[in-house]
């Protein structure tokens, strides 16, 4: 069953071969992120960037030219996978600190008819014990029927 | 969404966490919660209201006593939100995608 802290995992099928499919995931990041409805900032995110070299920054640029980190770049292993430090808290604020990192790894797999893009987020148990504690308790009485009620509402 | 937001956001008083990690472990009524905290009872009958307003627990009865526990839909909205997050991050990419093979 899925738990708090269980990594969040989607992947998608892209007529690409990797390395295209790469690049417009990573050097082309502004071309495809749905801005409109994902940014951090107050004002609506002009510009998003990616930086595809280690170290590189992730972050967004608002109307107002104000800039607004999201995390940065882990490890780069063109055109295979891609690891990157999200570091923005439950909040959607932006902190550098160790304990406040989660990780989205992008990778990149060549198929028959293109380029399986699988995306990961693991590391949630960083935003506290809660995830953990969690993880006992919907393990009992009323955790699946809780969860199954958030599928039906979904659905 | 707002789940998710108001939920972590709840989590971030160190007291607070601490009061829901005790209520996650088992639940437990008030004054079981207040042991040993710094702070006065009334403070973590305020702490507590703030946890269910963000649909992390919620009060149940047993016998006389009121017994918090955890919510389990509202914490699993915080990873849920997520979810949401990334599969309409990926569509967006998808669609680019297919654009670019149509170029």
């Amino acid at each position: 069953m899925t738990q708090t802290t269980d990594a969040v995992t989607r992947s998608v099928l892209v007529p690409l071969e990797p390395g295209a499919a790469f690049e417009l995931f990573t050097d082309r990041f502004g071309d495809w992120w749905p801005k409109d409805s994902h940014h951090i900032a107050d004002a609506d995110a002009a510009e998003v960037f990616l930086e595809a070299r280690p170290g590189g920054r992730w972050y967004e640029r608002g109307g107002d030219g104000a800039e607004c980190d999201w995390g940065h770049v882990v490890e780069v292993d063109r055109p295979n996978r891609i690891l990157l430090a999200w570091q923005l808290t439950p909040e959607w604020k932006f902190d550098p600190s160790e304990d406040a990192t989660t990780h989205v790894e992008v990778t990149f797999n060549a198929e028959e008819n293109g380029t399986r893009v699988t995306l990961t987020h693991s590391g949630f148990e960083v935003h506290g014990e809660p995830g953990a504690a969690m993880r006992e308790s919907v393990g009992g009485e009323g955790g699946w029927a809780s969860l199954m009620e958030i599928y039906k509402n979904a659905a | 969404m707002t789940t998710y937001q108001n939920g972590f956001s709840a989590l971030a008083d160190p007291t607070r966490r601490e009061i829901f990690e005790r209520v996650a472990r088992r639940p437990r009524p008030v004054g079981e919660l207040a042991e040993g905290l710094p702070v006065s009872r009334p403070a973590v009958s305020q702490h507590l209201r703030v946890l269910r307003e963000a649909g992390l627990v919620v009060p149940t009865r047993d016998g006389s006593r009121r017994l918090y526990r955890v919510d389990p839909q509202g914490v699993a909205g915080m990873r849920s939100y997520l979810d949401r997050f990334w599969t309409d991050a990926l569509a967006a990419f998808e669609d680019a995608a297919r654009a670019e093979e149509d170029r």
